[in-house]
């Protein structure tokens, strides 16, 4: 179906429309892999994951298996799951303490959290072998680029390519309205991961995200269940938990979607904003933000807290919250199928009040009895095999085409339920395919 | 079957063991039987309830105050202030009820069904006072849902409010074996 050449690019992905193969087809999958899964910055996970020396976790990036490990001098290294020897995996556990070395299980050769070889058993009988002592072709392979944003490790596979900070531009808002919205103005992550396997194209997902035309649609019977029973609630004159509002927001009706706002970035993020009512005036949201005041100054504090963003998307491989402290990283296995990690985090200085609020949020729609997400992964399932069928060939971006306002590349729609967030991810994956990014 | 016989076998044998039983202790023990049984029964009507999708009654068999928690890991000791799978109280779980029957609940199209068996009862704690229970239990739930089946394993364990109108569930507390693997869709009730 596809080759290299551009004009295939072109005959697939149009200015508001692309072709099903991009969702179903093996080659495609694997030339994503190759040409973006191997060269943007992928998140690896959070510093505060791996706090004390030795600490370390697993991830998958890309395809590679890395560990993100803290060394005896305070920096976090990204290294490659295997052992230089015959190829053992090393880590076998998701995370732990592996103290100052990993040991190989077949050989035990035994590396420093560097990467560096310590010590092989038996050193003598390599005399005369091109494995030298002191070589370092023998160590642990790092990943080819690793910085971290604000805490936030991500890493590259390819040497070269934008930096981390040009990568993230303007939408690095993810991360600052996250750590700012902490007094202390650092996170720490929640170590329970809750993870998702969705039998559908990674990038069914990603353009869910920011759609605002679903929610009343998909998530109607979430949004009317939520109702009624704050209903009840208000029947026996109690007060509903704030978190139901998480709930019944979804059936928000189609012309207040409209009124939001989308902003599409270069490298295929973008964000929405304007929705959920995320600033709520009630006793533990004031206390709070009187919290927020005494760190920042009222002008800093408000600076903070009036920003609304609901989502952002950080093309090709996670999506942000940042007012509700979740993340997730997304993880392609296949075609039809895609891994979803599900994380969220204290905020540094914060009344618990306001980590309660994250965590309902989380429990309530992100974890696996989630009931919400069911029916994403219902739609994203009936998706995927309409897109597999030969019914049709095209898959539709038309709202708005071509009606929102592009300012140096940065496109903000004019309207909340724009596809405009479909259209700018298209735009990042021609330029990844063909070269160009 | 074999395996609840024995053990009700055993708390029967038990008290005949020990020189001078407290009074209190001996009536449980002289209950032991009695008590398990009609625990039993109160696990497989849960059971039945939830295989057979009836939602309110499910929900009635929990105390006003009580809640279904299932933890995000077995270290958990409580479900308040930290991740969970399930952490509901009889609003959420009304909340939910209300989802899963409401017929635009999308996921709900393709038929599902469970199948739960309920097993290795035991009685960890008897208050002889209340009679209010703890009680211990492993339960092998399959799943059928659209072509695919899934099995969940693992432990209940419930804390039943002894009431005129039978037992209440104050806490059901459910660790599934394989709760931290990664989730093939994902649980839209109870388990």
């Amino acid at each position: 179906m596809m080759r290299n050449g551009s004009d295939d690019l072109a005959r697939l992905v149009e200015f508001d429309r692309v072709h099903r193969s991009v969702y179903t087809d093996d080659a495609i999958f694997e030339r994503e892999m190759e040409t973006i899964f191997q060269r943007a910055w992928l998140y690896v996970g959070h510093q505060s994951q791996v706090p004390k020396p030795g600490d370390y976790c697993t991830a998958l990036v890309g395809r590679q298996p890395l560990i993100m490990v803290r060394h005896s001098d305070g920096e976090v290294y990204v290294l490659y799951n295997r052992c230089a020897h015959r190829g053992a995996m090393l880590c076998a556990n998701s995370r732990g303490n592996t103290g100052a070395t990993f040991g190989c299980s077949y050989h035990s050769w035994q590396y420093r959290t560097d990467g560096t070889l310590e010590s092989i058993p038996l050193p003598g009988g390599y005399e005369g072998t091109r494995l030298k002592p002191g070589a370092t072709d023998y160590n642990l392979r790092r990943a080819a680029r690793v910085d971290s944003y604000r805490g936030f490790v991500f890493a590259s596979l390819t040497s070269s390519g934008p930096s981390l900070i040009e990568f993230l531009g303007e939408a690095r808002i993810a991360f600052d309205n996250m750590c700012d919205r902490a007094p202390a103005g650092e996170l720490q992550i929640v170590p329970t991961c809750f993870r998702f396997i969705q039998h559908s194209n990674w990038k069914i997902f990603m353009e869910n995200q920011l759609d605002a035309l679903h929610p009343y649609v998909t998530h109607e019977s979430s949004g009317r269940a939520a109702i009624e029973v704050e209903r009840q609630l208000a029947a026996r004159k109690q007060q509903p938990p704030l978190e139901y509002h998480y709930l019944s927001a979804f059936i928000t009706p189609f012309h207040e979607w409209d009124k939001l706002q989308t902003v599409n970035y270069p490298h295929g993020h973008c964000l929405l904003q304007g929705y959920m009512g995320l600033r709520p005036q009630d006793p533990d949201t004031l206390a709070y933000e009187a919290v927020m005041r005494e760190h920042y100054g009222a002008e800093g504090a408000e600076r903070i807290l009036g920003v609304n963003i609901h989502h952002v998307l950080l093309y090709p491989g996670l999506s942000v919250q940042p007012a509700l402290q979740q993340l997730r990283a997304v993880r392609p296995l296949a075609p039809d199928r895609t891994l979803t990690e599900i994380w969220h985090f204290r905020l540094k200085g914060a009344p618990e009040a306001i980590y309660r609020r994250a965590l309902a949020y989380y429990n309530l729609i992100n974890s696996p009895s989630t009931m919400v997400n069911a029916d994403d992964l219902e739609n994203f399932w009936r998706c995927h095999q309409g897109l597999a069928s030969d019914g049709g060939d095209w898959v539709s971006f038309h709202r708005s085409a071509g009606q929102d306002d592009d300012r140096d590349g940065v496109i903000t729609s004019r309207r909340g339920t724009s596809e405009a967030p479909m259209r700018n991810q298209f735009r990042a994956w021609k330029q990844y395919l063909s070269g160009e990014q | 079957m074999a395996t609840v016989a024995k053990r009700a076998a055993r708390a029967r044998q038990a008290p005949r063991r020990r020189k001078a039983p407290a009074p209190a202790r001996r009536q449980f023990a002289k209950n032991a039987d009695g008590i398990l049984r009609e625990v039993e029964q109160f696990l497989y009507r849960q059971a039945e309830l939830l295989d057979s999708k009836r939602w309110s009654d499910y929900i009635a068999l929990f105390a006003d105050d009580g809640r279904y928690w299932m933890p995000a890991s077995p270290e958990q000791t409580s479900g308040d202030g930290v991740p969970s799978i399930f952490y509901e109280d009889r609003n959420l779980m009304t909340m939910r009820m209300k989802r899963v029957t409401h017929p635009h609940a999308w996921s709900q199209a393709p038929a599902w069904g469970t199948s739960h068996l309920v097993s290795n009862v035991t009685l960890e704690a008897a208050d002889s006072r209340t009679g209010d229970l703890i009680v211990r239990s492993r339960f092998h739930m399959m799943e059928f849902r659209r072509d695919a089946s899934r099995h969940f394993a693992g432990t209940y364990r419930h804390e039943l409010r002894k009431t005129k109108d039978g037992y209440r569930i104050k806490l059901q507390r459910v660790d599934m074996v394989n709760g931290e693997a990664p989730f093939d869709f994902v649980l839209q009730a109870w388990v």
